[in-house]
């Protein structure tokens, strides 16, 4: 294979992913409205298109129509960057993670992720922690107390479940022995899904996931009821539209990984046995992320409109009591598996 | 030859063109039209009191110093983690004195009371009768004057 014709699939790829994470994202807050609608027993957007598909592209219409206002004490520079920063982390994350096992197309061996890279747990877990600073910046850029309060609670919040999560993760390397995604991916060939083999870690990571994503119960960033929008109050236009769509492209990344790291990733236990022809098995396996990506998405869409929110020493005392020793524990729980049972 | 870095980098390239667009694209086709009144900062239709940058309690900083330091612990555990299947039982004794000592500092911070999130109890010595105490009105943050 030429130089020209990597570069050409790497631009190939990039371009698709990119492209269809947006058209994900912007899905998904119609599938949010909707499965909110039928929680709550009402209709739900059908005006737009037929039974309302078109909703979104409206509403970023609509967003890219209104007013930009930039406060009078905002510090403009910062005010601008924090939107930016908070949505090209969100959409950055995606390089590193797999989605299919290596496929022959057009007489080329295309590896279905974009860059294989051999620390890319370590990039992820980067690239989230930079996250924080998108909402932190938007907070203390706004010049409104909503803000400021919205944005520490967000970083306090965010920086106790990276713990939780760090250590989660800690559990799924002693079983892989690699940092690589695809390396993880086929560690847990079979049955030997990580869900089921370190249950109390996927637990933990969930919830850090959740936290992390400041997705209900954890949404107390934006608690409308005491802090307005939160970090967001004093945002319009497309930089509220960053803040809104990196909120659920960060969602659809931590899917990503808890199928990635939990859930065996494009696998599925034991289709090799059948015999079907490899281009067949692909295809399963691309349907196969594809199905556990959305079973998880539905899985935030459900919790968030099912339960209420926590209370702020709540959520702290979750984190750092119940979820930190946990994931230490799963830790020692996988290093004992992996003495006795030499896993 | 495009490495796998390589193509990290690009990818990021495209997401960070993507971004500038979305953000800068309206630019040239919403309205702007900014008043005074409209510049002002949003407080529930009052006018904006003082600063804007309030006190904030200091249990925030405290978390994020712990933070610091179990996030270190992270980074130290990842290497233990990745050659753990090769290296026996010493491995294993290394790790499990590593998270002993990680398991003590929490129980420091613990019984220090830096978890606790609602104020500690403060019983006054002397104690005249007048309101109870205010350990249940979630002061997490001082709005300052």
């Amino acid at each position: 294979m030429g130089i020209g014709e990597i570069i050409l699939i790497s631009l190939v790829k990039i371009l698709l992913i990119i492209s269809l994470l947006f058209l994900t994202v912007s899905y998904l807050t119609y599938f949010e409205r909707k499965i909110s609608a039928w929680v709550q027993n009402r209709i739900g957007p059908n005006r737009v298109g037929w039974k309302g598909l078109l909703q979104p592209f409206a509403d970023v219409f609509k967003l890219m129509l209104k007013e930009d206002i930039v406060p009078e004490k905002a510090d403009r520079i910062i005010h601008l960057l924090a939107p930016m920063i908070a949505l090209f982390v969100a959409f950055s994350t995606f390089a590193v993670i797999p989605f299919g096992p290596e496929v022959h197309l057009f007489g080329y061996d295309i590896p279905l992720v974009v860059a294989d890279v051999n620390m890319g747990v370590l990039f992820v877990l980067a690239l989230t922690s930079l996250s924080v600073y998108g909402l932190t910046l938007a907070g203390w850029s706004s010049g409104s107390k909503y803000s400021l309060l919205g944005g520490i609670r967000s970083s306090a919040q965010m920086i106790s479940y990276e713990i939780s999560m760090g250590f989660s993760i800690g559990g799924v390397l002693l079983l892989s022995e690699s940092l690589r995604p695809i390396a993880i991916v086929e560690s847990q060939s079979g049955w030997m899904w990580n869900a089921i083999v370190q249950p109390i870690g996927f637990i933990t990571f969930l919830v850090s996931a959740f936290a992390e994503t400041n997705r209900l119960p954890f949404d107390l960033p934006e608690a409308e009821p005491e802090l307005v929008g939160g970090f967001h109050t004093e945002y319009s236009s497309m930089k509220f539209a960053a803040f809104f769509l990196s909120e659920y492209a960060n969602m659809i990344i931590a899917s990503g990984l808890i199928v990635t790291l939990y859930l065996g990733g494009w696998q599925i236990p034991y289709i090799d046995l059948l015999g079907l022809p490899s281009g067949l098995v692909a295809l399963l396996q691309v349907g196969a992320f594809i199905f556990k990506l959305v079973a998880i998405l539905f899985f935030f869409l459900w919790v968030r409109w099912s339960l209420p929110r926590f209370r702020y020493d709540q959520l702290m005392n979750l984190g750092w009591k119940v979820m930190f020793p946990l994931s230490l524990i799963n830790i020692i729980w996988v290093a004992l598996l992996i003495m006795i049972f030499g896993l | 030859m495009l490495t796998e870095f390589g193509k990290v980098f690009a990818f990021i390239l495209t997401a960070v063109m993507f971004v500038l667009i979305a953000v800068f694209a309206a630019k040239l086709i919403r309205p702007a039209r900014p008043t005074k009144e409209k510049l002002t900062t949003y407080e529930c239709g009052e006018n904006p009191e003082g600063s804007p940058w309030v006190k904030f309690n200091i249990r925030f900083y405290v978390v994020a110093l712990i933070f610091l330091i179990f996030d270190v612990e992270v980074v130290m555990l990842i290497p233990w983690a990745l050659v753990y299947q090769d290296s026996g039982m010493l491995g294993f004794l290394v790790g499990a004195i590593f998270l002993i000592l990680l398991g003590l500092g929490m129980a420091y911070e613990w019984r220090k009371g830096d978890l606790e999130w609602a104020r500690p109890k403060i019983t006054p010595l002397v104690l005249t009768k007048t309101e109870p105490p205010e350990e249940k009105q979630e002061k997490e943050l001082n709005l300052g004057e």
